[in-house]
């Protein structure tokens, strides 16, 4: 109980660097940030315009770190950062953020403001601002080691099951192999099957691989909630585990913020590089399909279309590897407009899920989404991350859309050939 | 004080004053923001950093598809006084004698006709950014008292300019004098606004495309 | 065009009466009444005066009392004289200057010392309040030594001459505005007539020279309505000094199209392209130069292929090099520019060690946030 605005402000003052000073000094007040957040297209109102979601630490560094800035505070001409004004902007930093990038790609000026509503986040963290939901989220991750509160027998029961469905050895706590297999909570409480079909996919690659009992948590809390510190806690164990069993890489499942967390934060936040390579199963899977390792021996024959998440695509950095693996499996594949790594953001990453308050406009913002299938109209669409995938389906059902989410790791190993 | 005095003021003193605090500031912000530094990152690369920054601070001028359609009349009119302005600056034959007194070198100017159309293009452009920047939801509620400030003192230098050269109102030396004063005005307000965005814009792309870059995405 | 200028002197030889108006006076000298018209209507146009005005002009001038004029030289070059005395043959414009009572000028008068200085004097008293004061040159403040006449200094001289003039006309850049010797660093303190005069109407007169024609019109509007012409905020004469140079330069369509000679005797100089670059002051001078011309309209330095030096324009000399165009800085904004990237350079990597500064204390100050530091 001893979050404080005094906390708060040091957050702030701790995440200014020069990254933040350029983008600062260069915003030029444009609004096309807006137009290209599906906050604000989707709910037209003004004041969600990313940069706007920044200015607590847009203050900090003006006042703090420039010298008109700090003249300015000499004579009490600085607009203050309280209590007031961080509850004030806790809807706009957590409710109305996914953290997509969007406005990164389209910002004129070259501003990446989502880092910058990330690093704000630190500063409404620590000052007792962040969402109900995902303190919850993350206390649970920190003690229990899952957001959701899924332990170790949890897991193990399900691996049980894919055994027994596949017949295949699932290897767990095995030393000394190429591969070290995360799973976000999500994943094992709902989706299940994608154990399997990676079993499945390892099996026929003869690949060696494993998952871990002591840490084998995707989902990081801390990134969603915005404490470095905390984020860097769980990305710890991860790299504990896997230095203490010697993997060469370590696979980041279908979900969108974990796969930031590991690959691109994860050696950031714990202060060193990792002794081993961190691949999204995406990437692994295309790997082993350049090798010639993995093997398809049939197609799916309805009209496809592919949902690019956020944090794999745009932030992610793979881009072409799902599309070329759904090249291997698809007959009638189709892009919906603006592909790529301009896709809309489904509207339910980077913690907003996990805030119940964030309920209403999170299905609100699936409007855009909606809009670019009903331009496509697919028989089915493919995505790899299970967060997209758990809110698409509750919009496509909210609008009586019938229209299936499939995975492209499970689309994959349904697909392999038997050899 | 007489009209060529203010017009030798303005010439000398005034201009020696705007440069003193246009070079000052202009280097003063951009070392505040260099010298924060970032830390290096130790996440292994998909790209090159360098590369990208590069190529960002290059392509991030061509809107993509969706924006552009979104957000027309501000990157429309935006663009026009942009160029209009960077016409107007650097190919007017006067102008060109100011930069070359200075750097040392000039180069050909354009016909004063033709230099004439392009301001009066950027008056027209400018004058439809400030109502778009009134009437634009978005930008309205973004827009402060530093937005009015920075466009007022960009279109004071526009608009004099073209009535010193045709000579309405005022005498020659009282219209050549509000000219280069208006102009004095624009280097004073600089370094204090946005309107460093003209080198702090590179600085920022650089660093998005070699952030982008860095996870292999082209931005 | 006559030495013996002074009609006053005739008078006090022969004794025989003199031409009393300036009608008589034409008249002796064999001026045709037909040339006589055609110098009205000429005057009448210059000064932008309807037609009508014509033999209201002529019927003054015939009929107009040979004022008396007092024309004293101060800090000068006598170049105005020069200017106006250029004529070759007589000029019908040297006609009417001959024609006014000049009761003192230190060029073109005979007489000299105690003779010249008891001579104005006596013009000064007998015509009080009604005499024509013409200056040309500056008044040194500083040190009167720098400029006397008789023993009696500028200053002196003026604010006496003045208390009976019924109008003053400065005529030169330096009675006007202080000219030459006005310029930086001023060292004599040179300050012009309208300076120290405030009591009296004071036309200027400026240019370096001024045009003969432009003094001549003056005193021909002088001499016809009794008062002086229209004036613009610094008092010139609108009818001369309304235009600028640049526009009623010849060669202003070269400057609209961007044709403009860069060196002296480049293709564009041969051409006649416009003078801008080279420093033509043209846009910011308000003088008949372009119109009138010099000597009896032959040219003007821009159609001689020399910039215009601004020269009838106050401070004209503090305007920058002549060289240098109107655009272009009068300073070395260059050294400027790179001292104050120097100095700021400074400045900027001492604020930059302040930032860090700060961002290091505030990492010390940091206490690693666990679970239970994200409630209140």
């Amino acid at each position: 109980m001893s979050a404080s605005i005094e906390k708060g402000i040091n957050a702030l003052k701790r995440q200014v660097d020069s990254t933040v000073a350029a983008f600062f000094s260069s915003c030029v007040h444009c609004g096309l940030c807006a137009e290209a957040c599906l906050f604000y297209t989707e709910t037209g109102d003004p004041k969600r315009t990313p940069i706007n979601k920044t200015e607590p630490l847009r203050r900090i560094w003006k006042s703090e770190f420039t010298l008109m800035g700090r003249m300015g505070k000499m004579l009490g001409l600085t607009k203050k950062v309280d209590d007031k004004f961080l509850e004030e902007w806790q809807e706009l930093v957590y409710d109305s953020c996914t953290l997509c990038g969007r406005c990164s790609m389209v910002c004129p000026v070259g501003n990446d403001i989502a880092l910058m509503i990330r690093k704000t986040r630190e500063g409404l963290a620590a000052a007792g601002q962040a969402p109900e939901g995902l303190i919850g989220a993350t206390n649970r991750s920190v003690t229990i080691g899952s957001p959701m509160g899924v332990k170790w027998p949890a897991l193990r029961a399900q691996i049980k099951h894919v055994e027994a469905d596949t017949g295949l050895k699932i290897p767990v706590d095995v030393e000394d192999v190429e591969y070290m297999l995360l799973l976000s909570s999500m994943e094992i409480m709902n989706f299940p099957e994608f154990i399997e079909a990676v079993a499945k996919i390892f099996d026929k690659a003869g690949a060696t691989w494993t998952i871990s009992s002591e840490a084998f948590e995707a989902t990081n809390s801390g990134i969603q909630i915005g404490v470095s510190d905390i984020a860097a806690e769980l990305v710890q164990r991860v790299v504990d585990v896997a230095d203490k069993l010697r993997v060469k890489t370590v696979i980041s499942p279908e979900c969108g913020h974990a796969y930031m967390a590991i690959r691109w934060d994860g050696p950031n936040l714990v202060g060193k590089a990792f002794n081993f390579k961190v691949r999204h199963i995406l990437e692994v899977m295309d790997e082993l399909s350049q090798q010639g390792r993995l093997k398809i021996a049939s197609k799916e024959s309805q009209k496809l279309t592919y949902h690019d998440p956020c944090q794999i695509s745009r932030r992610g950095g793979v881009i072409d590897e799902p599309r070329r693996l759904i090249d291997m499996i698809a007959d009638d594949f189709v892009e919906m407009p603006d592909a790529g790594k301009m896709n809309w953001c489904c509207g339910a990453g980077g913690g907003v899920s996990a805030n119940e308050r964030a309920d209403e406009i999170r299905l609100k913002v699936f409007d855009r989404k909606k809009a670019q299938l009903e331009a496509v109209r697919p028989d089915a669409i493919i995505s790899a991350c299970s967060n997209c995938r758990i809110h698409l389906e509750d919009g496509l059902e909210e609008h009586n859309m019938d229209i299936p989410l499939l995975s492209l790791t499970e689309t994959i190993a349904e697909h392999l050939a038997e050899d | 004080m007489t009209e060529i005095e203010l017009l030798s003021w303005a010439r000398g003193p005034g201009l020696q004053i705007a440069t003193i605090i246009f070079v000052a500031g202009v280097v003063i912000r951009i070392l505040e923001i260099l010298l924060l530094g970032r830390k290096a990152n130790l996440a292994e690369a998909k790209g090159a950093e360098m590369s990208s920054g590069l190529r960002t601070m290059v392509t991030r001028t061509v809107p993509d598809r969706t924006t552009f359609k979104r957000s027309s009349v501000t990157i429309v009119s935006g663009y026009i006084f942009h160029i209009g302005l960077f016409v107007v600056c650097f190919f007017s034959a006067p102008h060109i004698l100011f930069l070359k007194d200075i750097i040392g070198f000039g180069w050909p100017s354009l016909p004063t006709p033709v230099v004439d159309a392009f301001a009066v293009v950027t008056i027209i452009a400018l004058l439809a950014t400030l109502v778009n920047r009134l009437t634009n939801k978005v930008m309205r509620y973004l827009t402060d008292f530093e937005d009015l400030l920075t466009w007022f003192v960009t279109f004071l230098p526009v608009v004099t300019g073209y009535i010193a050269f045709h000579r309405i109102g005022f005498t020659g030396p009282s219209l050549l004098a509000i000219h280069i004063l208006s102009v004095e005005l624009l280097l004073i307000v600089f370094p204090f606004t946005k309107l460093m965005h003209a080198f702090t814009l590179f600085i920022a792309r650089w660093y998005n495309g070699a952030i982008s870059g860095y996870r292999g995405v082209a931005s | 065009m006559k030495k013996d200028l002074s009609l006053k002197d005739v008078k006090l030889k022969n004794g025989d009466s003199k031409p009393e108006t300036l009608g008589e006076i034409l008249r002796s000298q064999k001026v045709s009444r037909r040339s006589f018209m055609k110098f009205c209507a000429t005057t009448a146009s210059m000064m932008a005066l309807p037609p009508a005005m014509i033999p209201v002009i002529a019927n003054a001038l015939e009929n107009a009392r040979r004022p008396s004029v007092i024309w004293l030289s101060f800090q000068e070059c006598t170049g105005c004289t020069e200017s106006l005395t250029r004529a070759h043959s007589p000029t019908l414009e040297s006609l009417i200057f001959e024609s006014i009572s000049l009761d003192y000028h230190h060029t073109l008068q005979a007489a000299s010392g105690a003779a010249a200085e008891a001579a104005r004097e006596a013009a000064m008293e007998e015509n009080f309040g009604n005499y024509l004061l013409v200056v040309d040159g500056s008044i040194p403040l500083d040190n009167p030594g720098y400029s006397t006449i008789a023993g009696i200094s500028n200053l002196d001289m003026l604010i006496e001459s003045a208390k009976g003039a019924a109008a003053i006309i400065a005529v030169g850049t330096c009675a006007t505005y202080g000219g030459i010797p006005h310029a930086n660093p001023n060292p004599t303190g040179a300050v012009s007539v309208k300076d120290i005069i405030k009591d009296k109407p004071i036309i200027n007169v400026p240019g370096c020279p001024p045009i003969p024609v432009v003094i001549t019109g003056v005193l021909a509007h002088y001499l016809t309505f009794g008062s002086i012409p229209e004036l613009d905020h610094i008092g010139r004469p609108k009818a001369f000094y309304g235009q600028s140079i640049h526009d009623r330069c010849y060669r202003r369509p070269f400057y609209d199209k961007g044709q403009f000679a860069e060196t002296f005797d480049d293709e564009g100089a041969k051409k006649g392209w416009c003078l801008f670059k080279l420093g033509c002051r043209g846009p910011t001078t308000y003088n008949a130069c372009a119109t009138t011309k010099w000597n009896n309209g032959t040219s003007f330095p821009i159609e001689s292929g020399h910039p215009c030096l601004g020269c009838s324009e106050p401070d004209f000399w503090d305007g920058g090099g002549f060289y240098k165009a109107l655009s272009m800085p009068t300073d070395d904004i260059s050294k400027t520019a790179v001292y104050a990237a120097a100095g700021a350079a400074a400045a900027g990597a001492a604020i930059g060690a302040l930032n860090r500064g700060k961002k290091n204390t505030s990492n010390k100050i940091h206490i690693k946030t666990t679970i239970d530091d994200l409630r209140k």
